[in-house]
């Protein structure tokens, strides 16, 4: 509750909500023993006084009635009518909802389709057929006001209690042999007051508008009484030549409906897990960069990755996802990265293109060189211009990574327009062509489907097709098979090594599985905990894994036809890149290590098979 | 697609049913003698047993349901006591003033909305966010028949920019350039809490968006930022923005009714009023019935959208 509160009052306007709400109705409380005038003494010698005159400090009305105490009961009227309201809704609303999603069954179909009905009348004119029947006047408009926004009530708390209604403490209350009543006031009510009091906190505001309507209207309070909407309509036809006699009371609504609405969203936003956490930040078109200066390149290479050093900043805690990596990748080389989930190998590919979501994260060190120029902090029409053209990227799920909406083949030409000036139909051509290219049959027609209809491999083989659209130099490639069964897994890789024998293509590969590594790259680098522990020719790196990690995974591996063995997961988490322990990232979860493991920082060690470790596989 | 349309309009017969069952249920409910009502209180009790009789109030109620539906089905709303001509000739008159203001208005708020709150989204805690968020806040707050009532003060009276009231010009008007002129404000001040409403469902749909992975494939493609916002997540966006449009449009139809009071616009929200004003109960019934059957159209056609733009619902 502390929590609650203190989150309320960060939000700055919510705070003002609830100060400017607070004055408002202790100044309406306070009114019967306010000095006011009578707020329904006329005086019309008086009559339309401007504001600030002698004894009537907003003025007087077409009565000569003094504004200010007029405005000081009409507010209090207002308020009263508009809680009023909200609590009649609130209560009726959930009494109604309670008892369909409670019983459920008939009663909830029939009360929800009744329910449905009311709710397909504009809101306004369902409250104007009960006043036309009701006749006109304050209660009369209070009651239309309240009827009207039962249905929204009736559909919310319905929604609540249904889920509530089938969880085990209903039914060992059953079975304890509780009745019907006793169950709906002890188990399910206390469950679904707080979501009734957020809904009427966030509806009062309406209803003190709409009931202010009314009497506007003249439907509502009937003279001399008067709340803010009639003093309004009464107002009107002074409008231009005592416009004060309208401001004051509109003001006045407008206070006190803004301040209720700052406060409601107040209180949902603080209730909503997802803002608390910042899970609902947009990611900006490149990735945010504070990187004080570029190391020196260590070499050459068509993709060089010096030292790179992303991070996530979630409020103040830093999360070293990617922690001074160093990759290279020659012409129509094919380098595997791989490790488990949380390693930072997926944060590293997307490093390159500046395509890791930002906020939260963050390049914070190191180089990113495509033929020698680097990425990092390249102004976002660079990066735009290269991405899909030089770098192309595959992703892991193709269901959630292509567009939904856009045939599969509009969003191929898509990528080929983007960096090439060509018609349409060329275009389109050409796409049908990718399509034939990625063995997809029946490409042209396929061109006008859209992604759910396709199948796993297919939309897959759709992703590569569109990685392929600009012949690119390279391809990074995250974890592209992970979501596919494994047949289709295989056709994947052997179209993807086609490709790049046929095309020359550099891939990077990224995947958790040392048995696709085996089958497609030439290269390998193992990464654990944000940095690269081991590295080398993949034949090597197989044959004699050096980094206990390493072997611990290639373990993993089950060996088809190899008989029934035993596979040995690996104990233990990867570690949280928030935290991690000085030394070695590993050290917890292995067991050759050492006190000096848990020392130091531990370099990566050899020429072209390196590792990070103090006592290599293999080495006595 | 024809079939699911054809499916939709099948599916509004219920509701329409059940909208003239509690519209008449309503009207049922008022207390006293229509015929009183109608022939005053001077009425002699032959007079007033006539008229009952005459308009079939000596039937039980079910049976007064099903004359008044078979009737409402032939086109007949009955007559208008106040202004002694049929109801729905009254309507029809009116209604196409209120569809000019509020279909205007409805145009503006989703237009208006839907911009903001992509801008807003884009902009995600920037200087524009702030301060759209800060408009949306005044907008959903500020009553439709005030901000009315401050634009004539305003905009009419100290800067004669429109004129104050009315749809046309007494004299001269009528034409086109007359009628925008007339209706730019009341269009203006009906629209300003739906494009509050809509901004900010969009702002929160396009938030959600641009977290997804098919964002993230589109940059990866090279596309321009400004394609990947306005296309590819405002596309994706639409399929939840949509539906607010519908329910939206349902507080623009209705909120016409202030407007149309501030304005002095002939639409058919001053109709009931004034129907409601002076007992004129059939009226009113027709009205009320002939708006939500308008509304309930207006969604069909909203659910038709919707299915249109996202491929995946097909049933």
């Amino acid at each position: 509750m502390s929590l609650f509160l203190r989150l309320l009052f960060r939000n700055k306007l919510a705070g003002f909500g609830a100060v400017v709400l607070g004055v408002i109705v202790l100044l309406a409380l306070l009114t019967p023993i306010l000095p006011l005038h009578l707020p329904n003494e006329t005086n019309t010698a008086n009559r339309f006084l401007r504001p600030m005159s002698e004894g009537h400090l907003l003025g007087t009305d077409h009565l000569g009635r003094d504004l200010l105490s007029r405005l000081m009961w009409g507010t209090r009227l207002s308020l009263a009518v508009g809680f009023a309201a909200a609590l009649v809704a609130g209560l009726l609303g959930a009494a109604i909802g309670v008892m369909a999603g409670y019983f459920g069954g008939r009663t909830d179909n029939v009360t929800m389709r009744g329910v449905d009905m009311l709710m397909a009348f504009p809101y306004i004119l369902l409250a104007l057929a009960i006043v036309a029947v009701l006749g006109p006047g304050l209660l009369n408009a209070l009651i239309a006001v309240a009827v009207v926004n039962i249905p929204f009530f009736a559909r919310n708390i319905r929604g609540v209690t249904v889920g509530i209604a089938h969880r085990e403490f209903i039914d060992a209350a059953k079975l304890a042999g509780m009745g019907h009543t006793r169950i709906l006031l002890t188990e399910v009510v206390p469950n679904i007051v707080p979501v009734v009091v957020i809904a009427m906190s966030t509806t009062i505001g309406w209803m003190i508008l709409e009931t202010a309507g009314l009497s506007f209207l003249g439907l509502g309070s009937q003279p001399p009484q008067a709340d803010l909407g009639s003093m309004l309509g009464e107002a009107r036809s002074a409008l231009i030549t005592a416009p004060h006699t309208s401001i004051v009371p509109g003001v006045m609504i407008l206070l006190i409906v803004m301040s209720v609405n700052l406060l409601g969203d107040g209180i949902r936003d603080a209730l909503d897990p997802r803002l608390r956490s910042g899970a609902l930040a947009r990611p900006m078109a490149t990735t945010r960069v504070e990187r004080a200066e570029a190391p020196a390149p260590k070499g050459e290479g068509l993709l060089r990755i010096d030292d790179l050093e992303t991070q996530f900043h979630v409020g103040s805690r830093i999360y070293k996802a990617v922690n001074k990596v160093s990759l290279d990748l020659k012409p129509g080389e094919c380098l595997g990265l791989i490790g488990e989930s949380g390693s930072g190998k997926s944060v590293t590919a997307l490093s390159v293109m500046g395509l890791v979501a930002s906020p939260p994260g963050v390049i914070t060190g190191g180089a990113v060189r495509l033929e020698g120029r680097d990425l990092i902090g390249a102004p976002y029409e660079v990066l735009r211009s290269l991405r899909g053209r030089k770098v192309a990227y595959i992703f892991q799920d193709p269901l959630s990574t292509l567009h939904p909406l856009y045939h599969i083949g509009d969003q191929l030409i898509e990528a080929i327009r983007v960096h090439e000036h060509v018609t349409h139909a060329q275009a389109h051509e050409r796409a049908v062509k990718l399509l034939e290219d990625v063995r997809i049959p029946n490409a042209g027609a396929r061109a006008k489907a859209y992604p759910h209809e396709l199948s796993g491999g297919m939309r897959q083989r759709v992703g590569i097709a569109m990685a392929l659209a600009n012949d690119p130099d390279i391809i990074i490639a995250d974890e592209p098979t992970t979501a596919l069964d494994v047949t289709v897994q295989a056709q994947i890789l052997a179209l993807l090594s086609d490709l790049r024998r046929d095309r020359g293509l550099a891939i990077l590969f990224i995947t958790h599985d040392f048995g696709v590594v085996g089958q497609l790259c030439d290269r390998v680098a193992v990464m654990y905990g944000g940095r690269i522990v081991e590295a080398g020719d993949t034949a090597e790196v197989l044959a004699a894994p050096a980094h206990p990690y390493t072997k611990r995974l290639i373990a993993c591996v089950p060996e088809l036809g190899g008989g029934r063995r035993e596979l040995a997961a690996i104990p233990g988490l990867p570690p949280a890149v928030d935290d991690l322990p000085a030394g070695c990232a590993f050290a917890p979860r292995c067991d050759k290590a050492q006190t000096a493991c848990r020392a130091d920082e531990i370099d990566l060690t050899g020429d072209t098979h390196k590792v990070r470790c103090l006592y290599p596989e293999g080495a006595s | 697609m024809g079939g699911y349309i054809l499916k939709r309009l099948l599916s509004a017969i219920p509701v329409l049913l059940g909208i003239t069952v509690i519209v008449f249920l309503i009207m049922a409910m008022i207390p006293g003698d229509p015929a009183t009502a109608i022939l005053g209180s001077y009425a002699t009790p032959e007079n007033v047993e006539r008229l009952n009789r005459h308009l079939g109030l000596d039937e039980p109620l079910w049976r007064q349901y099903f004359i008044w539906l078979g009737n409402l089905v032939q086109g007949d709303f009955g007559r208008s006591f106040a202004l002694n001509r049929p109801v729905l000739d009254e309507i029809l008159d009116r209604f196409s003033a209120t569809l000019v203001l509020a279909g205007t208005a409805f145009v503006l708020c989703s237009l208006l909305g839907i911009v903001a709150g992509v801008v807003s989204a884009a902009r995600q805690y920037g200087l524009a966010d702030k301060a759209i968020t800060f408009v949306v806040i005044l907008g959903i707050s500020v009553p439709s028949f005030f901000l009315g009532m401050m634009m004539i003060l305003f905009f009419a009276v100290q800067l004669r920019w429109f004129p104050v009231s009315g749809m046309y010009s007494i004299w001269g008007g009528g034409d086109l350039p007359d009628l925008i002129r007339h209706l730019t404000m009341p269009a203006l001040a009906l629209s300003v809490v739906a494009t509050g409403v809509i901004a900010r469902l969009s702002r929160g749909a396009m938030l959600e968006v641009l977290r997804q992975d098919f964002v993230r494939t589109a940059r990866a493609k090279g596309v321009h930022e400004r394609r990947v916002i306005w296309g590819h997540a405002l596309r994706a966006a639409m399929v939840g923005i949509i539906p607010v449009l519908g329910i939206q449009a349902g507080f623009v139809l209705s909120g016409a009714v202030y407007i149309e009071m501030v304005f002095q616009w002939p639409g058919v929200g001053r109709m009931l009023v004034d129907g409601i004003l002076k007992r004129d109960i059939l009226l009113v019934q027709g009205g009320v019935v002939f708006i939500a059957a308008c509304y309930v159209g207006f969604n069909i056609i909203v659910d038709v959208a919707q299915a249109w733009l996202d491929p995946r619902i097909k049933t």
